[in-house]
């Protein structure tokens, strides 16, 4: 058999299957691609509630979260239909929103969409449409251990200043005893360091692009903030801070190592040490944008055949109704709901009853403005809603890395970053 | 003589500890991933759980039940059984005929072959997912089968041109006096001549197969996803998922480490043929 009546055979083969699955029109399976983290997980388990009660066969296809982006985006962006539901961050949802990558959302009025919390709302939106339906949310905060800062004779408040902050993770810091005054982001990535550090340099008043999208990673804003959070790590982390992420901080936390972690407010669902405080995130006069603003959020590729059916799933998996399933599940329970999506799930007695965190989170969540202002002239807190973001926040990441290893001078390293992000904006022809 | 039975004596002891610290230290990790797969995902990142703890059964139950761990092993052995078979069903040929009837050109086409794996992957992934889209091979058996042998065909015709060198020429010839065909002399000459070399290099192409990672990921979703994929879907950004993701891991090894245990004289004899002449 020649290799093109092979190929011929595999791709009618490939059309009789499809059709076969759907050909009384009721849809039998729906493929959703996810990430890969514990609420997600935990629903595969949940969502067998609903294939019983609708017949759909749900096949999930869980992947790291730089793989999904990977594949999603090539999947969505050439109209593959691979999957029927795609799992998107905060970052994608509004601009594949506007390119008619992903279809909106119209959910029942049982629904109850006023009760998404209004920055997760507004930050899957673009031009007032919800593209993408928040699964769980995050903003961020600093997660301390009361007890070591009792010892040390010290107090962090809700926005301390970054003076007080250094001055805790000094008070705490005991490399003798192995434990080191602050952990935080030091790993490379636009999702890891970065995401730290832009939070940082918004708390200075500072951002990454001017009005005509310059990027501005040369003004005295970065520079203050640069030099401050690589006195504070370089000072008082862990050694090898420049490899460390949200997980290996988690290890490091939950090993007693941490005097103070501050990062998003999923962590406080992981930590299993006592004696853990909350305070809103520090800032240095310019409390908007210290919160950093996330979602991992389902949605619905444009084009899909079986939209009807995939938001029907959505609708379930998002629903005030799903949180009650979680709560009550008995492989699961309260402190495994996921969080930061609805004012409604606050408000649930046996949900605050063992969720210390919860008042700290959604106080984090309510006061993360993404929009645009006259400081920071896009969407988005941690990052900027552009889809070039990515390639600039990499190239940045790298060299915060080399000024907290010691490698670059935060200078050299802040003017290697803004030609290296003035590159990128220029070949995209923003100006 | 004093320093040569000094020599001797050192040397006797001094080696096989020296194989053995070598050995534990490339065993270590894997010792340490079956460790941590009979840990709870709690238990595997605290520090007083390092050596002792209440070993579990929880992640490989939790990986047959929710995980459908068995159809990603069969996807597994069908590629890469599949995949060994024509690739080795094309390498033999192309070795035979580089081997015994070279020309000027095939030095210089064994380079390109070569040459065709220092191109990064990544550098061909959106062509390849456009193309497969398009054919609506995306996520099939063939598709996979068909890239895995193209990966590794290089590496097999020069293994395969390097054995088929050291069998003498004359014997060849001698067939072909007798009226042996082509066809014939591979079947019936070359190929039980040359059966060591071809079974331990079917068995390292194997091993690439079933290791591949990188397209066996992007160019599946559910029908042809295999082992790789699962372990890929198991790594989390958020959470220390240390336990679930090792017992995966060790799963997806098992059956290789286990093939490799008994075929290690064909796997030694298949790295390090050639290498000392």
């Amino acid at each position: 058999m020649s290799l093109k009546h092979t190929m011929l055979g595999a791709t009618a083969l490939t059309f009789v299957a499809a059709g076969g699955a759907f050909a009384d029109g009721h849809v039998s399976e729906l493929t959703i691609a996810i990430v890969n983290n514990g609420h997600m997980i935990n629903m595969q388990t949940v969502a067998e509630a609903y294939t019983e009660e609708t017949g759909v066969k749900l096949n999930w296809v869980s992947l790291e979260e730089g793989v999904l982006r990977e594949q999603v985006t090539s999947d969505t962006a050439t109209g593959g239909g691979q999957y029927d539901i795609i799992n998107i961050g905060m970052q994608e949802a509004p601009i594949w929103g506007q390119a008619g990558w992903i279809e909106p959302l119209n959910f029942s009025d049982d629904y109850d969409v006023e009760d998404i919390l209004p920055a997760m709302r507004g930050g899957l939106s673009a031009d007032g449409t919800l593209y993408a339906a928040p699964f769980y949310g995050e903003s961020s905060m600093v997660m301390y251990r009361k007890d070591l800062a009792d010892a040390a004779g010290v107090a962090i408040t809700d926005n301390d200043s970054w003076e007080n902050i250094t001055a805790a993770a000094a008070a705490m810091h005991n490399p003798d005893a192995g434990v080191y005054g602050a952990c935080l982001r030091g790993k490379p990535g636009w999702g890891d360091n970065m995401a730290f550090i832009t939070t940082v340099v918004n708390s200075y008043g500072g951002a990454w692009f001017d009005a005509e999208m310059k990027p501005v990673l040369d003004s005295d804003e970065w520079n203050a903030a640069i030099n401050m959070y690589v006195d504070l790590l370089g000072s008082y982390g862990p050694p090898g801070s420049e490899g460390n992420s949200f997980n290996e901080i988690l290890a490091l936390y939950n090993e007693g190592k941490c005097g103070m972690w501050i990062d998003a407010t999923i962590a406080a669902s992981f930590l299993e040490v006592d004696g853990v405080a909350y305070a809103q995130s520090p800032n240095a006069g310019n409390p908007v944008g210290a919160n950093w603003l996330w979602a991992w959020a389902m949605a619905v590729p444009a084009g899909a055949p079986h939209a009807e059916a995939s938001m029907d799933f959505i609708e379930w998996a998002t629903s005030k109704e799903y949180i009650q399933a979680v709560g009550n599940h008995p492989d699961f329970g309260w402190g495994s709901v996921p969080t930061g999506t609805r004012a409604s799930t606050y408000a649930i007695p046996e949900f605050q009853a063992v969720a210390a965190f919860a008042d700290a989170e959604m106080k984090a969540i309510e006061s993360a403005a993404p929009q645009a202002t006259d400081i920071k002239p896009y969407v988005g807190v941690q990052f900027a809603s552009i889809p070039e973001f990515p390639e600039v926040g990499s190239a940045v990441a790298q060299e915060m890395a080399a000024a907290l290893s010691g490698a670059k001078t935060v200078e050299e390293a802040l003017e290697d970053a803004q030609s290296a992000a003035d590159a990128i904006m220029r070949e995209a022809g923003y100006y | 003589m004093a320093i040569v039975a000094h020599t001797s004596k050192s040397s006797r002891f001094g080696r096989p500890v020296l194989a053995w610290i070598v050995g534990l230290l490339f065993f270590f990790p894997i010792f340490w991933l079956v460790l941590t797969s009979f840990k709870t995902d709690a238990d595997a990142v605290k520090p007083e759980f390092l050596i002792w703890f209440t070993p579990t059964l929880e992640n490989y139950l939790n990986m047959t039940d929710n995980y459908d761990y068995w159809r990603f092993a069969q996807n597994s052995v069908i590629t890469s059984v599949l995949a060994t078979v024509f690739t080795l069903a094309v390498g033999i040929p192309s070795a035979y005929a580089m081997a015994f009837n070279p020309t000027r050109a095939t030095k210089d086409i064994l380079m390109w072959m070569l040459s065709t794996k220092m191109l990064p992957a990544a550098a061909v992934l959106y062509p390849m997912t456009f193309l497969a889209k398009s054919l609506g091979l995306f996520d099939t058996h063939f598709l996979i089968v068909l890239v895995l042998s193209l990966i590794n065909l290089p590496i097999v015709v020069w293994m395969l041109f390097t054995y088929f060198k050291e069998i003498p020429k004359d014997i060849i010839e001698a067939g072909k006096m007798d009226g042996v065909n082509t066809w014939g002399e591979i079947r019936e000459i070359l190929i039980p001549l040359a059966w060591g070399g071809i079974a331990s290099t079917a068995l390292l192409c194997f091993i690439f197969c079933w290791n591949e990672a990188y397209w066996t990921v992007r160019l599946t979703t559910i029908d042809a996803a295999t082992l790789s994929k699962l372990i890929e879907g198991n790594r989390a950004p958020e959470g220390l998922f240390f336990g679930r993701l090792s017992a995966v891991s060790t799963a997806a090894i098992a059956p290789i480490v286990v093939l490799g245990w008994f075929c290690q004289k064909q796997l030694v004899q298949g790295l390090t043929f050639g290498a000392v002449k």
